[in-house]
């Protein structure tokens, strides 16, 4: 898998960790919710960064404060039809405050880039053989928007105003 | 009608390219048919039994003359030379090829048009009343907040991948000729204690697999407060409707699971958190602008009767039937609304040629402010003619084979495409609606009949609307072989009721004769010829009918 | 109902046109011409083969009919293939019906 930033291949620092996995000392990984609730006090005294998986079922909600605890949260997708990671990724940005890394993980096509990126996600995980030409342009396909997200990008409707204002 | 400015012409040009883009990836490969198909259904490109269909979105069924003659040139240029006007205001054409859909769509953008989100689970065309802005008893026009509803809901970048698709309807009248009820979200414009205008939200109403009347969530939501409403209620929808069985991943069934009281209370919860954020209300200067171009046509001062409307009647009794029949009142004195039937005796109900498509741009453009509305029972509105041209629409639209006045009688069927065209389909609703049809011919006696809305589904997935049929009629397969279930009682408007199933279903030979009997049975115990079908079902239930179709049995 | 025979067929990507694999395993559109499969392993390997057109962006989503032998010939058992194989019963001047 790739881990591709604005269409770009990048480093992928996390290392995900099974649940039955020894837990190292020093490595930067990523665990499960489940891992995350049962071994809590353990991992929040670990000195390397700390990377959250959600499944597509689990919303970010039940994190509380802990969230700010996380270098990045990776949210599933485990068919590109499942929508649910776009309303969690907002809840975390918008709701909750969240400013570490938000990855997209699982199934996800180009044509999905600028609803991913709208909606807060930084990263993705692609397949190796992914066509980042496609999703490079994809994160551009449109430069109208009609509402706004995690972006806070502000929505014709409020444009139109701010432009007749100018005039 | 609402005018695209920089902006929206930017957005669909955009959106063009964007289909163009993955049309080209899915022929080179690149995109697998897995990948491609939710795309292209995004765009309202279905693959169906002969060939690909478009549905063309027509926002909450207003078209001008310029609109309508680009969807005449595409039935020419890209189809069979005919469309379908469809039970959601939309169009559907049979047989584009798919290397030229984005042609068609470039060639639609140049006149304010698009397939955007006519298919998927996405948020679809926001349908709404045919006589808005033409009715007296209307609080205000509800195609504004249908079009600020459907700019909202356009390629929303949080609700695009829903568990199902969803509908969105808008009424601006107690009397309800948008269904809303029996929608995923249906808004009522209401009149506020402070006397302004605002909305009264219903959710969870649906037909298909398991039909479900929408519950009334939240009455007198202001305008400023819509959206950020809206979006509650899609946020509480994506996080917690079913992804595991998509017959169980409407909203409706996730407010009958929770109960409307807990769903409400999650929206509100949700609202309660978003109420602040300015950037997701439309500012009022915003909301004056788009109701502006729903402003009224400039009517000209008209006396209440028309000479030249009565001295036609007297002397052609095809137009008396005709303005009998096909007319509403219209709020203005000296208007009417006038409706067109689509539904030729005997023939396909909703299509239109191409021929036909241009002969009612010009009579729209000439006779009607440029104004048509398709409605959702597959027929047109001319939402404005004096009462003076009538006899000229009469006739240039009789020209045309389409003057047929059985507006709402039995003859003007409901009926998705079925077994002929639709993949999904489990029977042929068009023939039965022909032959029964056919055998309604008699206007006289049709006229007698009076009100009886008769609605066809080839499938359980409801097209045709047939649950909210006075008379609905579903085709199953039985075996293998064609079988048609028979409901009565359903309704879509204000008093909206679900059919009631009458007993086993009939076969393609005797269906007919079945809605013979039903309608003779409705015959022999109304208590006057003033009493519509629907009354009389609704005074003496379902055993009379019940009795006289199975009798032999 | 005598004996029945299965047929692979599809959509056409291009243009959605309903195609049948023919012996030479290219597609057509006509039922007439279709590869006539007489058992069930055959049909099976029939069907993996149309894959490939599947990959090569040629046909969507490939599957198998049961045709069955009628005075008339050969006619798809199920009622939706009949009308994929000649065009909209409604339409007669359209379609596969239509094209002689």
């Amino acid at each position: 898998m790739l881990l591709i930033k604005q269409g770009d291949a990048i480093e992928d620092n996390f290392r995900a960790l099974a649940d039955d996995e020894a837990l190292p000392e020093a490595a930067t990984v990523m665990v499960s919710l489940a891992r995350w609730q049962a071994e809590r006090d353990m991992l929040i005294q670990r000195n390397a960064p700390l990377g959250l998986r959600l499944k597509s079922s689990e919303s970010p909600l039940i994190l509380g404060d802990d969230v700010h605890r996380f270098a990045a949260i990776a949210i599933e997708f485990p068919t590109f039809k499942d929508g649910r990671g776009f309303s969690y990724a907002r809840r975390l940005r918008e709701q909750m405050g969240y400013d570490g890394e938000l990855r997209a993980v699982g199934h996800l096509i180009p044509d999905q880039a600028q609803f991913l990126a709208r909606v807060g996600f930084d990263t993705v995980e692609v397949k190796d053989d992914a066509n980042l030409a496609s999703w490079a342009r994809g994160f551009s396909d449109f430069s109208v928007f009609y509402q706004t997200a995690a972006d806070r990008l502000t929505p014709v409707f409020h444009l139109r105003q701010m432009k007749q204002a100018a005039e | 009608m609402y005018r695209y400015d920089e902006f929206d012409h930017t957005f669909v040009a955009e959106r063009v390219a964007q289909f163009r883009g993955q049309v080209a990836r899915r022929l080179s490969g690149e995109l697998s048919e897995d990948e491609f198909k939710p795309l292209r259904l995004m765009n309202g490109l279905y693959l169906q039994l002969h060939a690909y269909m478009l549905r063309v979105a027509i926002p909450y069924g207003t078209v001008s003359s310029r609109q309508m003659r680009m969807l005449a040139h595409i039935a020419r240029k890209y189809d069979k030379g005919y469309a379908h006007f469809t039970t959601r205001q939309n169009i559907q054409y049979n047989w584009p090829h798919l290397g030229d859909v984005p042609d068609l769509l470039a060639d639609l953008a140049t006149v304010e048009m698009h397939a955007l989100q006519t298919s998927g689970n996405c948020i679809r065309n926001v349908t709404s009343d045919q006589y808005a802005g033409a009715a007296a008893d209307e609080v205000e026009d509800p195609r504004i907040w249908s079009e600020i509803v459907r700019q909202w809901s356009t390629l929303h970048p949080e609700f695009s991948f829903l568990p199902r698709k969803f509908k969105i309807a808008v009424t601006g009248s107690a009397r309800d000729r948008a269904a809303i009820k029996v929608h995923d979200i249906g808004l009522e414009v209401v009149r506020l204690a402070n006397g302004a205008a605002g909305f009264d939200v219903w959710v969870g109403g649906g037909q298909g697999r398991t039909p479900m009347i929408a519950h009334c969530i939240r009455k007198g939501v202001t305008k400023s407060d819509l959206l950020p409403y809206l979006e509650a209620i899609m946020r509480t929808y994506n996080e917690l409707g079913r992804r595991d069985n998509i017959y169980k991943a409407r909203i409706k069934i996730l407010v009958h699971q929770l109960g409307a009281q807990e769903f409400t209370r999650l929206v509100e919860e949700e609202y309660a958190r978003l109420e602040h954020d300015t950037l997701l209300r439309i500012p009022s200067d915003e909301i004056a602008r788009i109701e502006a171009y729903f402003a009224p046509p400039r009517f000209r001062k008209l006396s209440a009767t028309s000479a030249a409307f009565e001295a036609a009647k007297a002397s052609d009794k095809g137009f008396a039937r005709w303005a009998k029949n096909n007319l509403s009142a219209h709020k203005v004195p000296g208007y009417a609304i006038a409706n067109i039937s689509l539904k030729p005796i005997a023939g396909i109900p909703g299509d239109a040629s191409a021929d036909q498509m241009d002969a009612i741009a010009d009579i729209m453009e000439r006779y009607s402010f440029d104004e048509i509305r398709v409605t959702h029972e597959q027929n047109l509105t001319l939402p404005h003619v004096a009462l003076d041209d009538l006899y000229a629409v009469y006739q240039a639209l009789d020209a045309q084979g389409l003057g047929t006045p059985n507006l709402g009688q039995i003859s003007d069927i409901i009926a998705c495409p079925g077994l002929d065209y639709c993949d999904l389909a489990n029977a042929r609703s068009i023939p039965i609606a022909q032959a029964i049809s056919q055998r309604f011919a008699d206007l006289e006696r049709s006229a007698d009949i009076g009100e009886l809305k008769l609605k066809i589904s080839g499938c359980i997935n409801a097209c045709g609307h047939h649950h909210v049929g006075h008379i609905g009629i579903l085709g199953v397969d039985r075996k293998g072989v064609e079988n048609y279930q028979v409901t009565l009682g359903g309704s879509a408007d204000e008093n909206t009721s679900l059919g009631d199933i009458v007993g086993p279903a009939f076969t393609e030979e005797t269906i007919v004769p079945a809605i013979e009997t039903i309608v003779g049975t409705y015959l022999a115990i109304r208590h006057s010829p003033q009493e519509t079908f629907l009354q009389t079902y609704r005074r003496v239930g379902i055993e009379p009918f019940k009795d006289k179709l199975y009798a032999a049995h | 109902m005598g004996q029945t025979v299965q047929v692979v067929t599809a959509n056409r990507l291009g243009d959605g046109e309903v195609v049948y694999l023919g012996p030479d395993l290219r597609w057509t559109a006509r039922l007439e011409e279709a590869a006539r499969l007489e058992t069930k392993a055959l049909a099976q390997e029939r069907l993996t083969v149309a894959q490939k057109s599947v990959e090569e962006q040629i046909v969507v989503a490939p599957y198998l009919i049961e045709l069955a032998e009628t005075p008339q010939g050969l006619v798809p058992v199920r009622q939706r293939e009949v009308i994929r194989a000649a065009g909209p019963t409604v339409r007669r001047d359209l379609g596969k019906q239509a094209q002689g």
